[in-house]
């Protein structure tokens, strides 16, 4: 365990999209890295520095030629889709998200050089609903197995890396549960709901969201190509925010609405293109997820530089606030007022005659 | 009627106070233009007319009564030149004329400064300041929120605090045993379970909070992070799932957990078996004390079952609801949202001797007939204090 590799040849999936091209240029600047190949049926949009980009869809049998031709040892499997808008069409999406999968396993099972393979799934697969326990660890199953969507597809997706790792013993598998990854440059569905000028919320509810920064799923999935760690690792930053807070900390107002009103909003925003609003989103924006990381820090030993309130106020930077009247209206009152001194407020009086028995 | 007429009839927009029908010599000699101003009230009004807009009619109720000039602007009453003009303008005259027009900002100043004092003392910049700051912390989200979502500052400030005084007005609660409960490190609480809705649950958290100065950290069941509303309030008072993953994990973390292991069939017993212990539920609070090895704390409430005397129920609508009952009493429906109201009864807590736990070998945990025991043992323990508390009881609103 811990042991560098000189010079193996990393395959990227999806770099057609930013995280994984991210990703992708990082881990060619890692050490121990000889080359970077990335593939994807669309080209990159943006700068792949030293990656050198194949075009192929991982649906087709040319992955496995590609694997084969080039010497691939690590697998970086990042090609899971979350938005079926992206791609045209939920069946499109399923599509390209399972059998692609299966399609990489299968090149993957083939090529004896292949050694590491790192699937970046989402803590979307433990679901979310009212029965949740506050936080999920690895071995935890979803109380309510998702049926639909994103999520199905993470679940069948994990079925068949488990499958893969049992019939590879030799072969390490490393599978990321990552939570909702925000940043600067993320452009998720989770993302671009924080995004609205105004948020509408799920009245009565105030999920608990714990969140990952991009700078370090990109860290960790550079993290876990360097190690042979076998397993499955939540993700995620420190401590949750709940949605109430999280909207305040990006000076966003927020409407509640009935669950109902919120889902029809979304999906009329997902007609739109304005947003990619699933029933996965609605469950997590009503119930909250919270994911234990103990394996990511002890297992993994990886240790991510953001919290999830940190990671949250770089989110902030680069949003332009639509909210927050009240809150400079309040600041520039209590700045004509002495400053609060340190220490607890004026301690309520104790309750009850108890006039202790026992 | 009479402004109409006095105001007028008075001076006529002169100086002077005068009879109303000619000023007086005085006030004659120190109008401007007092050469002039021997003219009668009738033709009056073009008499100060040597400054350029003084036959302004200075105050509306005089315009019908000095008539003739009809060259009154329509906003002359706030015009600048009419009350720069003093040259013309009549000293009885108030220009200003809104009503809070006249207090002047030293004593707006003084009345906000006593009224502030009034409400936070004599530290009122402080207090206020402090008000201020909090508010200020819970608009930006500049608050910490545990794990679970527990919101210490919003459950001090407002949930505690909001129901303190149903606790020490309403129930005249009155906690012993106290000092059983660990100043710090995890500690299981277990309580009987009865009132139709966990008001028990609640004014338990403000007893234990207000004497031993912990918060007790509720495990509830799912329905309550189900309803809109109870569940973000439950979670930032520091409730929890009901699940043996959450109650390990908090008892792991030194946490003061209470539950109250007879569930709804608990609560929502009919008044004629109050104070009867249901069934304690699968004992999956004992196997979490026995993991994490903490103390069970058993606590035992006399007065919640009177607050509202489960009467009847409604299966068919509780069915269509999802939820396990809808409880009749004596008061709801019939009165309505008065039949919510809860009866004053007089409550007692009793926390008695804890259970050690961590005396057991590792694995006692998964043995269940130890489990089944130490259950039984609870249980009896908080029957016992009841009857024992229901004795000295002397009246339910005693």
């Amino acid at each position: 365990m811990g042991e560098r590799d000189a010079g193996s040849v990393v395959l990227v999936t999806g770099v057609s999209r930013d995280l994984a091209r991210r990703c992708g240029r990082a881990l060619a600047e890692a050490p121990g890295v000889r080359r970077v190949i990335g593939v994807d049926v669309a080209p990159p949009t943006g700068d792949v520095g030293g990656m050198s980009f194949v075009r192929a869809d991982v649906r087709s049998p040319v992955i496995a030629k590609v694997i084969a031709a080039e010497d691939v040892e690590v697998v970086v499997h990042l090609g899971v889709i979350a938005t079926p808008g992206a791609i045209g069409g939920r069946a499109a999406m399923k599509e390209h998200n399972v059998l692609g999968t299966m399609q990489l396993l299968a090149a993957c099972q083939r090529s004896p050089q292949v050694r590491r393979l790192v699937v970046k799934s989402t803590t979307t697969v433990y679901g979310a609903s009212s029965r949740d326990p506050a936080m999920f660890t690895e071995d935890m199953e979803p109380r309510r197995v998702p049926r639909s969507g994103y999520a199905k597809d993470v679940v069948e997706i994990e079925g068949y890396v488990r499958g893969f790792a049992r019939r590879r013993p030799d072969c390490t598998v490393t599978t990321l549960r990552c939570a909702n990854v925000v940043g600067p440059h993320v452009r998720s569905p989770f993302t671009s709901y924080l995004r609205l000028p105004v948020v509408p919320r799920v009245a009565g509810f105030d999920p608990r969201l714990q969140v990952l920064h991009e700078d370090d799923l990109q860290a960790a999935v550079v993290y876990s190509v360097a190690r042979a760690l076998p397993g499955t690792f939540n993700v995620a930053g420190a401590g949750v925010l709940p949605l109430s807070q999280l909207l305040r900390r990006l000076r966003r107002p927020s409407v509640p609405m009935p669950a109902a009103a919120v889902g029809r909003l979304g999906s009329l925003a997902d007609q739109a293109r304005i947003s990619d609003f699933s029933p996965e989103l609605l469950a997590l924006l009503t119930h909250g997820r919270g994911v234990d990381t103990t394996a990511m820090q002890d297992v993994l030993g990886f240790a991510p530089r953001w919290t999830s309130a940190t990671a949250v106020a770089d989110f902030a930077t680069t949003l332009s606030p639509t909210g927050g009247h009240l809150e400079r209206a309040l600041g520039s009152l209590s700045d004509r007022l002495p400053p609060v001194p340190v220490g607890p407020a004026a301690v309520p009086p104790l309750a009850t005659g108890g006039d202790g028995r026992g | 009627m009479g402004d109409a007429e006095i105001i007028p009839i008075g001076t006529r927009g002169r100086p002077g106070r005068g009879t109303g029908t000619r000023p007086s010599s005085a006030a004659r000699g120190l109008a401007p233009g007092a050469h002039r101003s021997t003219r009668g009230p009738g033709e009056g009004d073009d008499t100060p007319a040597a400054p350029p807009v003084a036959d302004v009619p200075l105050e509306p109720g005089s315009a019908p009564g000095a008539g003739g000039a009809g060259s009154a602007p329509p906003d002359g009453t706030s015009s600048p030149d009419a009350t720069s003009s003093r040259v013309g303008r009549s000293a009885t005259t108030t220009v200003d004329r809104h009503p809070l027009g006249g207090v002047p900002v030293g004593d707006w100043l003084a009345a906000f400064r006593h009224g502030a004092a009034e409400v936070f003392g004599d530290q009122w910049e402080t207090q206020l300041a402090r008000f201020l700051a909090f508010w200020r912390r819970r608009i930006t989200g500049d608050y910490a929120v545990d794990d679970f979502g527990f919101d210490q500052e919003l459950t001090e400030r407002f949930l505690l605090a909001s129901l303190r005084p149903l606790a020490q007005k309403w129930f005249r609660l009155e906690l012993r045993g106290a000092h059983h409960v660990p100043a710090s490190g995890g500690a299981l609480i277990v309580s009987n379970h009865s009132g139709t809705i966990p008001v028990d649950g609640l004014m338990s958290m403000v007893a234990i909070h207000d004497q031993t100065g912990r918060h007790v950290r509720a495990l509830a069941a799912d329905l309550v992070f189900a309803l809109p509303g109870v569940s973000s309030l439950a979670r930032k008072a520091g409730a929890t799932l009901a699940c043996h993953e959450d109650a390990e994990r908090m008892l792991r973390g030194g946490e003061l957990v209470g539950v109250w292991p007879e569930g709804f069939k608990g609560i929502g017993k009919p008044y004629a078996d109050r104070y009867k212990l249901q069934r304690f539920g699968r004992g999956g609070f004992v196997s979490a004390a026995l993991r994490t090895g903490v103390p069970i704390i058993p606590l035992s409430v006399v007065g919640a079952e009177e607050i509202y005397p489960l009467v009847g129920n409604v299966p068919a609508l509780a069915r269509l609801l999802g939820v396990p009952y809808v409880p009749i009493t004596p008061f709801f429906p019939w009165l309505g949202p008065l039949g919510m109201v809860p009866l004053p009864s007089k409550w007692m807590l009793e926390l008695g001797e804890p259970i050690r736990t961590d005396e057991h070998e590792p694995g006692a945990a998964d043995d269940p007939m130890l489990v089944f025991d130490v259950t039984d043992q609870v249980r009896e323990t908080i029957q016992q204090t009841l009857y024992a508390l229901l004795m000295e009881r002397e009246s339910i609103f005693g």
